[in-house]
């Protein structure tokens, strides 16, 4: 078994669906800051077979994880400081997500000002619908829950 | 400061407020000559149009403002890759309020974000068209004294039709509204209105293909035209184009008080033998679409006629 160490202040994601963790990697925008990071991919697990998880040493307050419950809320958050667990974040889908996904209207205004930010609103909680801020086009992408 | 991008960023009674100034400006246009003396309306058009651009136009000036403005993306600085968003800033610095059309959905509310004066929806793309239906609603609640109890028949390209789309967000808020879909299998309206604003508010709603099967049952029959402009496929447009023709015969079947609108311009989607029918109301519409957005010019500016 493959050792990590413990971190002192940060968050541990576990139980992400093997595989995806570089992606979710990019997705909190990790590679844009100066994170300790460690990803562990296909770590054995009793509920899921294998599973991914990531270890990130920082202040959970710097970091968006309310994306996490638009690309799988399954996802467990634990934030830990003083290398304990002090919380274990349940996740919601956000009203708003920003920059994780693109609009696929070619009549869309974002298809032609690349620099405008790409904004999705949860429109229909009960069925975890996403439209373009913009053009109100329904997100039909993979999301990638299970 | 209020912008307007859909029919719903006003309430019923906002609404209701909207047309009756409409209205009243119908009957006493004098009262309303002077009412924006001094005030300019921008048109920023950058897709071809002649009677949106040219309604907001006459409406200005019955106002008694004036118009400044540009008719396609080809005689604006879009055409050197400016952002509607620096158009929109540098717009606010010339004019009281802007008029925008675009092709791009979502572009007038891009512009709403950064600017400083009220920005109106012309029309963008196939999403919405929020002084069309202003000016629908003004037409049926004048000739018809009401907006509810209403089996409305919607006609023709229901999927990239953005006037259709508005007037149904406008129109299930009123009481006793029904709709009858008629189009082809290729133009039904699109899922994004069936099941988040019919299906989700209960609106009784049937889909058919042919008119004759709708015509008896309507109150109002709102036909619209198949646009070239919404097709990547010429070989589809074509197909479409005719696929309805309302002419005397169908009318014939229709009751004596219904009602036929249209957006206009039309085609060949209405025979010219049905335009002296007292039914045809399609071009007194085009005559309340200037009420209606005077009556929007003065809401917005907040000006006030005593």
């Amino acid at each position: 078994m493959l050792n990590v160490g413990a971190i002192s202040e940060g968050f541990v994601l576990d139980h992400i669906q093997a595989g995806t963790s570089l992606q979710l990697y990019h997705d909190l925008k990790l590679d844009e800051g100066d994170y300790c990071v460690a990803i562990i991919r296909n770590a054995r697990s009793n509920k899921m077979g294998k599973k991914d998880i990531l270890k990130v040493e920082c202040d959970p307050n710097t970091l968006d994880l309310d994306v996490l419950g638009f690309i799988d809320h399954n996802i467990t958050v634990n934030i830990i400081k003083g290398e304990k667990i002090v919380e274990k974040k349940i996740l919601k889908l956000p009203a708003e997500i920003k920059n994780v996904i693109k609009c696929k209207n070619p009549r869309c205004i974002t298809s032609v000002e690349q620099e405008l930010d790409q904004i999705f609103v949860l429109t229909d909680p009960e069925h975890e619908v996403y439209r373009c801020k913009y053009c109100e086009e329904k997100y039909k992408g993979h999301k990638r829950v299970r | 400061m209020r912008h307007l991008m859909s029919p719903m960023d006003f309430s019923v009674e906002e609404l209701d407020k909207l047309l009756s100034l409409a209205m009243d400006i119908e009957k006493n246009p004098k009262k309303y000559a002077h009412a924006c003396d001094g005030k300019k309306l921008a048109t920023c058009f950058y897709e071809p149009s002649t009677r949106t651009r040219l309604s907001f136009e006459a409406a200005m000036l019955n106002l008694g403002g004036s118009v400044l403005g540009f008719s396609s993306a080809d005689s604006s600085s879009a055409a050197k890759g400016e952002s509607v968003s620096d158009t929109i800033r540098v717009i606010s610095c010339y004019a009281d309020i802007c008029a925008m059309r675009h092709p791009k959905e979502g572009a007038p509310l891009v512009a709403s974000l950064k600017s400083t004066i009220p920005v109106i929806n012309a029309g963008d793309g196939g999403h919405q068209h929020p002084t069309q239906t202003l000016t629908d609603l003004l037409t049926i609640r004048s000739l018809k004294g009401h907006l509810g109890d209403l089996t409305i028949g919607l006609c023709g390209d229901l999927k990239f039709g953005r006037t259709v789309h508005s007037l149904i967000h406008a129109l299930i808020r009123y009481p006793n509204i029904r709709f009858l879909l008629i189009s082809p299998e290729e133009l039904r309206v699109p899922s994004y209105i069936r099941e988040d604003v019919l299906d989700k508010n209960n609106i009784p709603y049937k889909e058919v293909e042919r008119l004759e099967d709708a015509m008896a049952d309507l109150d109002i029959l709102y036909m619209t035209r198949v646009q070239k402009e919404r097709f990547f496929n010429e070989e589809d447009y074509v197909r479409m184009k005719d696929f309805y023709i309302l002419d005397k015969a169908k009318m014939a079947l229709a009751k004596q008080d219904m009602l036929v609108l249209h957006p206009l311009p039309r085609v060949n989607e209405i025979s010219v033998e049905v335009d002296d029918d007292p039914r045809a109301a399609y071009f007194k519409q085009a005559q309340y679409g200037v009420y209606v957005r005077m009556a929007l010019i003065l809401t917005l500016l907040e000006v006030e006629v005593c």
